[in-house]
């Protein structure tokens, strides 16, 4: 009950945007803006001829594998990049003038390496979400607090031990951080990478409708489940930040 | 009884944007087993980089200290610091804290010695917990016990219930006397607060400012438990503040009823 009051106004505003869509469309006599009721029954259409699931699956299977390779690099890699400092000097520079070209630029090369099969999205999509978790991980790794970095200096602890009893487990709220950030990106980046030289995926879905007739509805329809999909991806990723091995930095 | 620290003129200073600083110059003393000594002296002065040098944190720029007449370089499990602001590990719970120190045992005889020493300082039935689930004073307990699992040799307690309120910090006091009654360890403690140092030491060391040297040297001859409000305690309280450069009578109303008794 008290959540319905909190998410009243969220609701209201959707409704009163949703009323002038409508009202618009209606008034201008459009012939390819869809209505909102337009919207509804062309994804119910997408729904009963099981094309939606398909575009839907092929999405996030790539993001999947995009998204995991990413991982299985990023958090040991910034691991040793910040416990070394070596490596920190070696890399970080390279690293730090990566990060700001665009995924999309990264386009025609993907379709040079490889192809345009599912290699080159997944390719986007790992390089787009591995330096804002790589970069997070360093960065937990240096703001580890000293003196617990002192209080396993003095037990005498086994580098094993300092390493899973201490460094991990200190940085691992700082990891879900870089996850949640590069989960949000990649899901970004699938989306443009489809829409360029894809046969299924929800980019390529969008980019197809408005090909093949001007279906805006489906257009549109498609805009909103990749938001929506975004949105529960969101929320996966913050039921981590709730895990206990993370919860101790969120509770004071 | 014997010498457990020796500690041979040594010397710490450290760049600044002003130049060197010299913070501890020249300074030299010995503890025995099982003895506690407090260091007190005017905030700033070096008492915590004295203690650190003393553990093995860092190293001096002249001068030795031996442990059991061997040279201390680095830190290790035989002494243990405890620090003011507390290094309890804030993702461990308190009995994995208490194990930590553990090295190389069959963890579960660990966690029988971890519990064993949660019931000592009186955190039986929070083994479970995460100290973001404790207050202050639990958290203190949890991290004295985590030191005193591993049976260390020595205590460095650096201020460490200074940041408690006044009602705790004085329970603190009173539960590291009952534990050390039951286990002995050497103890350095380093406080600013002189009731403190009385209340626990057997030797008070009164440090200058900086470069830090020892100005003074006080023994505390009364047994436990004691009475700081006992007329002898008062009077070498006054004459330890009178060493820090506080004007006792001047300042401290409670303080120059009692020397007029």
């Amino acid at each position: 009950m008290h959540r319905l009051k909190e998410s009243l106004p969220a609701l209201a505003v959707i409704v009163v945007l949703l009323a002038a869509w409508w009202a618009m469309v209606t008034a201008t006599h459009s012939l390819i803006f869809p209505t909102p009721w337009a919207v509804v029954t062309g994804t119910w259409e997408l729904i009963e001829n099981g094309t939606l699931w398909q575009h839907i699956s092929a999405s996030l299977m790539r993001v999947g594998i995009g998204f995991g390779l990413a991982v299985c690099v990023a958090l040991p890699l910034g691991l040793w990049m910040g416990w070394m400092h070596g490596a920190y000097r070696t890399l970080n520079p390279l690293f730090q003038m990566l990060r700001p070209i665009s995924p999309i630029a990264w386009i025609p090369i993907a379709i040079l390496w490889f192809g345009v099969g599912d290699a080159s999205p997944i390719y986007l999509i790992f390089i787009s979400s591995v330096f804002p978790m790589v970069v997070q991980t360093t960065v937990g790794v240096h703001t580890i607090e000293k003196r617990y970095l002192r209080a396993a200096e003095n037990f005498g602890v086994s580098r094993r031990t300092l390493f899973t009893r201490v460094v991990i487990p200190a940085v691992l709220p700082q990891i879900v951080v870089g996850m949640r950030i590069g989960l949000g990106v990649a899901w970004l980046v699938v989306v443009a990478a489809e829409m360029i030289a894809l046969h299924s995926g929800l980019g390529y879905m969008i980019m197809d409708s408005r090909n093949a007739g001007n279906r805006y509805d489906l257009v549109i329809a498609g805009m909103i489940i990749i938001g929506l999909i975004g949105l529960s991806l969101d929320g996966l990723m913050r039921l981590l930040e709730g895990m206990r091995w993370v919860r101790w930095r969120y509770a004071h | 009884m014997r010498t457990k620290i020796e500690v041979r003129e040594i010397t710490k200073g450290f760049a600044s944007d002003k130049g060197r600083l010299e913070v501890i110059e020249n300074v030299s003393l010995s503890v025995r087993e099982g003895e506690f000594v407090a260091i007190v002296g005017p905030s700033g002065c070096g008492k915590t980089t004295l203690l650190n040098l003393l553990a093995g944190f860092i190293r001096p720029d002249a001068g030795t200290v031996m442990i059991d007449g061997a040279p201390r370089s680095k830190p290790d499990s035989r002494g243990i610091l405890i620090s003011q602001q507390g290094s309890v590990f804030p993702w461990l719970t308190v009995r994995e804290n208490l194990m930590f120190g553990l090295n190389g045992h069959a963890p579960a005889g660990n966690a029988t010695i971890a519990d064993h020493y949660a019931d000592i300082v009186g955190l039986k039935g929070f083994e479970d917990s995460y100290p973001h689930e404790l207050s202050g004073g639990m958290l203190k307990r949890a991290e004295l016990a985590r030191a005193l699992v591993v049976k260390p040799e020595i205590l460095y307690m650096d201020e460490p219930f200074s940041a408690l309120d006044a009602l705790m910090s004085l329970r603190m006091r009173n539960e590291l006397l009952r534990i050390l009654a039951k286990e002995r360890h050497t103890v350095l403690l380093v406080t600013h607060d002189v009731e403190e140092a009385i209340h626990l030491s057997d030797r008070i060391l009164v440090l200058s400012s900086r470069p830090t040297r020892i100005r003074a040297s006080f023994d505390v001859p009364f047994s436990h438990p004691r009475r700081l409000s006992s007329a002898t305690a008062q009077e070498l309280r006054i004459a330890i503040l009178r060493e820090l450069g506080v004007d006792e009578v001047a300042t401290d109303p409670f303080g120059s009823q009692t020397e007029s008794k």
